[in-house]
């Protein structure tokens, strides 16, 4: 009898290990260690690129050529490089950001201090597409054109989709680095480079689409984003199991996690992170397919495996989107908290006069936050603020404006902090900071314009 | 009965520049058509008029119990607008499970 949690094999009867090392830019290292260690993988990607990130690493860039790549690059492959080459898995990560060549030399360098001589490096360019940035560009959600926009531009780049990465492997890459590509495309290369996909094979490629977008966040589909402590149990939860998916040819698939490691994958998780960040589940669109999700199955096989099927697709849509970022100013934050008899009259007395500080002696013209941390901040605006729901023990207040101007920026935090003397009685905690901003709009443009590159570097 | 969908139901909420996708994953098919019936996607602009500021539209995944809210202009501005604390708004799950509902008497929850 067939092992329960396999799924059923293809025409070619091989199934194909992918796993995710990661979810985002500072997402743990430890559980990626385990997974390349122990996960006997074919594959293992790391999505470690939000728009704002890469919006950030072309800052980095201009002012230093060699940076502008993913700052965790160097200790995520120095974690896994190593049993990674030992158990013939080959790693696929977006974490070349803005700058995908230094980094390749970057993942060379950390091969050879580990003594990984002959490592062959994939570098994936080619999404940036700056140079196709005109002033008519009609940009996305009604924005107007991109003449428009009042602010510096530091870069633009297109998703590329799993086609370079499929390419990169086929040329007997080890390591695939890239910058934007789509992330569920980390994926899906690998898996149509080891059962011969077509690249207009939309049923497989929406399929493993499916498996990309539910291992892309890690811990998001083995239990993290998911605990509620008396409805929804999570086991070890400090410990979480990166996820890994048991493929099948026709991109069905077994989610899972390594024995041993905290969490748990159930129907809920999968679910769950199925819909997570998609709108129309018949429509999800990458640069691959227009993958459709409205049907899936799941089943329970065993425990913290969860089998799913029924990932089909369309064709692609004939543009790429493109992230243009720009100087976004600063945002500016302070936060100081009352606490016992009358805490949130004082807190709003502060709030009331830091404000017409930032408005009367430092010329602050556009929006104010004031948030009740407690009280009324995450859901704030959703809510009355006029009508607190309770009295609270203490409360934090929390102030924030956006601006172009340094000095302007620094003031808030600096009047946060000086209601400590001069505010209402009682003040403590405060803290503030000014952290650079960026700001992005998407934009769609013709598949033809953005032209990937693949070439290969030896470590 | 009047229940609060935390009861009933779990959300997950994503964000992609300023449109919010709040998933409601309903604990069964009666709670599932209640909650189609009774949060339609007007619903959330009439319950949070100053947060959620666009228009609002619901899919639906009805063997999975799934519905899938998605609003434009729910963000603030988005992650690189937004001066709310939770810029990518990933508590407005819990948000849409403080909505109330009616469940048929028989279907109370254990």
């Amino acid at each position: 009898m067939a092992d329960p949690i396999q799924p059923p094999a293809g025409p070619g009867g091989r199934r194909v290990r992918i796993g995710c090392g990661a979810g985002f830019s500072n997402d743990r290292i430890d559980p990626a260690r385990d997974l390349a260690e122990r996960g006997a993988l074919d594959f293992l990607f790391f999505e470690c690129l939000a728009e704002r990130t890469l919006a950030n690493a072309h800052a980095l860039r201009a002012a230093d050529p060699r940076a502008g790549y993913d700052p965790w690059l160097k200790k995520r492959m120095e974690a896994v490089l190593r049993p990674c080459r030992e158990a013939g898995t080959r790693v696929i990560s977006n974490m070349g950001s803005a700058n995908p060549a230094a980094a390749g030399e970057a993942v060379a360098e950390v091969a050879r201090s580990l003594g990984l001589q002959g490592l062959k490096v994939a570098v994936v360019e080619g999404d940036d597409v700056a140079a196709h940035m005109t002033p008519d560009l009609e940009l996305m959600d009604g924005e107007g054109r991109l003449g428009e926009v009042p602010l510096r531009m530091t870069g633009a780049n297109a998703y590329l989709g799993h086609e370079p990465i499929r390419e990169a492997l086929e040329a007997g890459a080890e390591v695939v680095i890239t910058g934007r590509c789509a992330d569920p495309s980390l994926a899906v290369g690998p898996l149509a480079h080891a059962f011969g996909w077509a690249a207009d094979d939309w049923a497989r490629l929406g399929a493993g689409t499916l498996v990309g977008h539910l291992l892309e966040c890690s811990t998001q589909v083995t239990g993290g984003y998911y605990a509620d402590p008396g409805r929804k149990e999570v086991p070890g939860l400090a410990f979480l199991g990166f996820p890994f998916a048991e493929v099948a040819e026709d991109g069905s698939a077994v989610i899972g996690k390594l024995d041993g490691t905290g969490g748990l994958v159930s129907r809920g998780t999968v679910l769950e992170q199925m819909l997570y960040e998609v709108h129309d589940p018949a429509a999800y669109l990458t640069p691959d397919v227009t993958a459709d999700f409205s049907r899936v199955r799941l089943a329970e096989p065993a425990r913290d495996r969860v089998a799913v099927s029924g990932g089909v697709g369309r064709a692609r849509p004939e543009t790429l989107k493109v992230t243009i970022g720009f100087d976004g100013g600063f945002l500016s934050e302070g936060e100081i908290s009352y606490a016992g008899p009358n805490a949130l009259a004082r807190a709003r007395l502060a709030g009331e006069v830091i404000e017409t500080r930032m408005r009367e002696v430092h010329g602050h013209q556009g929006p104010i936050r004031q948030d009740f941390i407690g009280l009324s901040s995450l859901h704030g605006t959703a809510h009355d603020l006029d009508a607190p729901p309770y009295e609270p023990a203490e409360v934090r207040l929390r102030m924030a404006l956006r601006t172009h101007d340094r000095d302007l920026a620094e003031a808030l935090p600096r009047e946060v902090e000086g209601a400590w003397l001069s505010g209402p009685a009682g003040g403590g905690g405060a803290r503030g900071r000014v952290t650079p901003a960026v700001t992005t709009r998407s934009a769609l443009l013709p598949r033809g314009l953005a032209r990937p590159t693949v070439r290969m570097i030896t470590a | 009965m009047r229940v609060r969908l935390h009861e009933v139901a779990s959300a997950r909420a994503g964000d992609k520049g300023d449109v919010s996708s709040i998933a409601v994953f309903c604990d069964g098919p009666e709670v599932f058509e209640a909650v189609r019936a009774q949060v339609p996607p007007e619903r959330l602009s009439e319950e949070f008029p100053r947060l959620f500021r666009g228009p609002v539209r619901r899919y639906e995944i009805p063997h999975l119990h799934v519905l899938n809210y998605v609003i434009e202009r729910g963000l603030e501005g988005g992650v690189n607008a937004s001066l709310n604390l939770d810029a990518h708004g990933k508590s407005f799950s819990f948000l849409l499970l403080e909505l109330e509902i009616d469940l048929p008497r028989d279907q109370e929850t254990n």
